[in-house]
């Protein structure tokens, strides 16, 4: 199968593209071809072996830590050119590129790769699936040493402090003193403010996107909607629930919330107005009229139950239901300091992560001497903008990027590279 | 040249906000020449992409919503060129800028250049010069201004002129700049500061 092949196969199946449909992206990946991050395979890194456990943000002990990640481009001999890629709630290690064997494109493929936002002719570009969660890092469907069982409910609770904490584990098992960068949206974003507010030193820059610093209790309330979801699910079982049924029901009720938060009343409109499938065969239920953001909602919750663990959905929901930048200060007295420059993207009909909560973290910058940069992009696509607006996010990240690693001398020449927005 | 006029002005190495930067030339000839610390804000998203294009740091943002992320005297200059006139609360936003910075540098159009009066005496018109090339019907000018209206508005705030620099069509203008200036740059400093 051709590499194009392999490609619009994946899209067609949209199996690990977060937060996101891929019928929505405007611009097919084919077109993208000659600009992959190529054939990419998981790497895995373990750490915290007994006695040596990692500690966790409660205080209680875990591991061995096993890590998914995959890198992308070369590390210079400097170990200067290295960037973070931080994932959202259901994303994973594969960022870029196409997975060797199972022929997945990355989900921030479009992003990353040859001459992309994350150059990787530029720069060695890393991604780590999160603590907690299923894609290869250690997470409740992890094997517990001490039981020889899946962890299930036995999981400690984590932070998204842990989570980094981990990341920072594998950079220093990479040999990388200083990061370029670190970047994320939504989740991801909450990673990238963590990493720059407890390892300022650690990174020259950061992009902060379609985030907050703390949730408000609106964004709390959708989560608790689907933790709810999933726990009354019969499968669920207290979290025990590996090797029977799985909490099907429960995990696609809250795909189904989550999806509904990631677009706006524009892009639903747009997408599938009132329009209903004929056949009554395909309805869903009694009481479905067989409008398609019904059938729309089902398909992305039944995917979702495949490829993603319920009991990961619960601990790091809660991972960043619990996350607060400001650690009960003031914001910009947690960013006094920091030297890293920063990049806050937001977008316009974004109801979940407002631009408002991008906004602060702009005021704690300029009272703290951040040197940061804001762009609220005028999208209609809601919260999903951050995976789908890919050239105003490229063209803002990749001139950013540039400034940032001419000052480090990544890059020996500053030109204005022209653009056409 | 009204860039120039700026550029000499400002002291090497400091630390410069501007107001509406647009797509960030001053700045950026700020930051070549001067090595100024720059930070710009600008309402509109595509000049924010051409500022970040120049490798300006840059906040989207409305400045009649004011400063208030800044503390006191946090910039040396603070840069009001061809914006003024154009927010809705000048009050507010020149006062907002004294007290972030410890100079601001204002430039407007002229509206008492003598091709204005002209235009309004013998043509009834609205005028249209090359400082205010809109026609009254696409302006993005809500405030009309002569040279003398702003010196009259500093004096009765104590706002203190340390300098200005009158700019006609080709050259500076030094006699009867109300009249034959199209663009009036002045460097001035609060009340509170002047101690």
């Amino acid at each position: 199968m051709s590499a194009r092949n392999l490609l619009s196969k994946k899209i067609s199946e949209e199996i690990s593209i977060p937060h996101q449909d891929t019928e929505m992206i405007e611009q097919p990946p084919k077109a993208e071809e000659n600009r992959s991050a190529g054939v990419v395979r998981p790497k895995y890194f373990r750490f915290a072996y007994p006695p040596y456990e990692l500690t966790l943000e409660n205080g209680e002990k875990l591991g061995p830590i096993t890590v998914a990640y995959e890198t992308y481009g070369k590390l210079n001999d400097q170990r200067s050119n290295a960037i973070l890629i931080l994932h959202a709630l259901s994303g994973d290690a594969h960022a870029a590129g196409i997975h060797d064997g199972s022929g997945q494109v990355g989900w921030w493929d479009n992003m990353i790769g040859p001459g992309k936002a994350f150059d990787t002719d530029r720069y060695f570009i890393i991604c780590s699936n999160v603590l907690g969660g299923c894609m290869g890092t250690t997470g409740p469907c992890s094997v517990n040493p001490a039981t020889k069982r899946k962890y299930g409910f036995d999981f400690p609770i984590i932070s998204v402090s842990d989570m980094v904490t981990v990341q920072k584990h594998l950079i220093d098992h990479l040999n990388i003193t200083q990061l370029l960068s670190v970047a994320g949206g939504s989740m991801g974003g909450m990673q990238a403010l963590e990493w720059l507010t407890a390892h300022p030193d650690r990174l020259k820059s950061a992009l902060v996107i379609a985030t907050a610093t703390r949730h408000s209790p609106q964004q709390i309330a959708f989560n608790e909607v689907g933790r709810q979801a999933i726990m009354a699910d019969p499968h669920w079982k207290e979290g025990h629930y590996y090797g029977g049924h799985l909490p099907g029901k429960g995990l696609a009720v809250a795909r189904m919330i989550g999806h509904i938060t990631y677009m706006s009343e524009i892009s639903m409109a747009e997408k599938f107005g009132r329009r209903q499938k004929n056949n009554n065969d395909g309805r869903l239920h009694p009481f479905s009229m067989g409008f398609e953001v019904e059938e729309y909602l089902q398909n992305r919750g039944d995917h979702f139950v495949k490829r993603f663990d319920a009991n990961s959905y619960l601990y790091i929901t809660r991972a960043i239901d619990s996350f607060d930048a400001s650690r009960g200060k003031e914001l910009h007295e947690v960013f006094r300091g920091i030297k890293a420059k920063v990049l806050v993207l937001a977008f316009k009909s974004d109801w979940l992560y407002p631009a408002s909560q991008s906004r602060e973290i702009v005021k704690a910058c300029k009272l703290a001497g951040v040197d940061a940069t804001y762009c609220e992009i005028d999208s209609t696509y809601g919260h999903d903008a951050f995976l789908l607006e890919v050239k105003e996010e490229t063209h803002l990240i990749k001139h950013f990027l540039h400034k940032v690693s001419f000052e480090r001398g990544v890059t020996d020449r500053y030109e204005v590279i022209d653009f056409d927005i | 040249m009204e860039y120039r006029a700026i550029l000499n002005w400002v002291e090497q190495g400091s630390a410069v906000l501007d107001l509406g930067c647009g797509t960030g030339t001053l700045l950026a000839l700020l930051v070549r020449e001067k090595g100024v610390r720059a930070q710009g804000i600008e309402i509109n998203e595509q000049a924010i992409y051409e500022c970040v294009a120049k490798g300006l740091s840059v906040f989207h943002e409305d400045i009649d919503e004011g400063l208030s992320g800044y503390s006191n005297q946090s910039f040396d200059y603070v840069i009001l060129h061809q914006s003024l006139q154009q927010v809705k609360k000048l009050d507010y936003v020149l006062t907002e800028a004294m007290r972030v910075g410890r100079r601001v540098i204002v430039g407007f159009p002229n509206f008492a250049h003598y091709q204005a009066r002209f235009q309004i005496f013998f043509t009834g018109k609205t005028p249209v010069t090359p400082s205010l090339p809109y026609e009254w019907h696409d302006t993005p000018n809500l405030h009309f201004l002569s040279i003398s209206d702003f010196v009259d508005y500093c004096r009765k705030r104590s706002i203190k002129i340390e300098k200005t620099v009158f700019i006609g069509k080709h050259r500076k203008v030094k006699i009867l700049p109300n009249l034959f200036a199209l663009t009036g740059i002045f460097l001035i400093q609060s009340p509170a500061c002047q101690n």
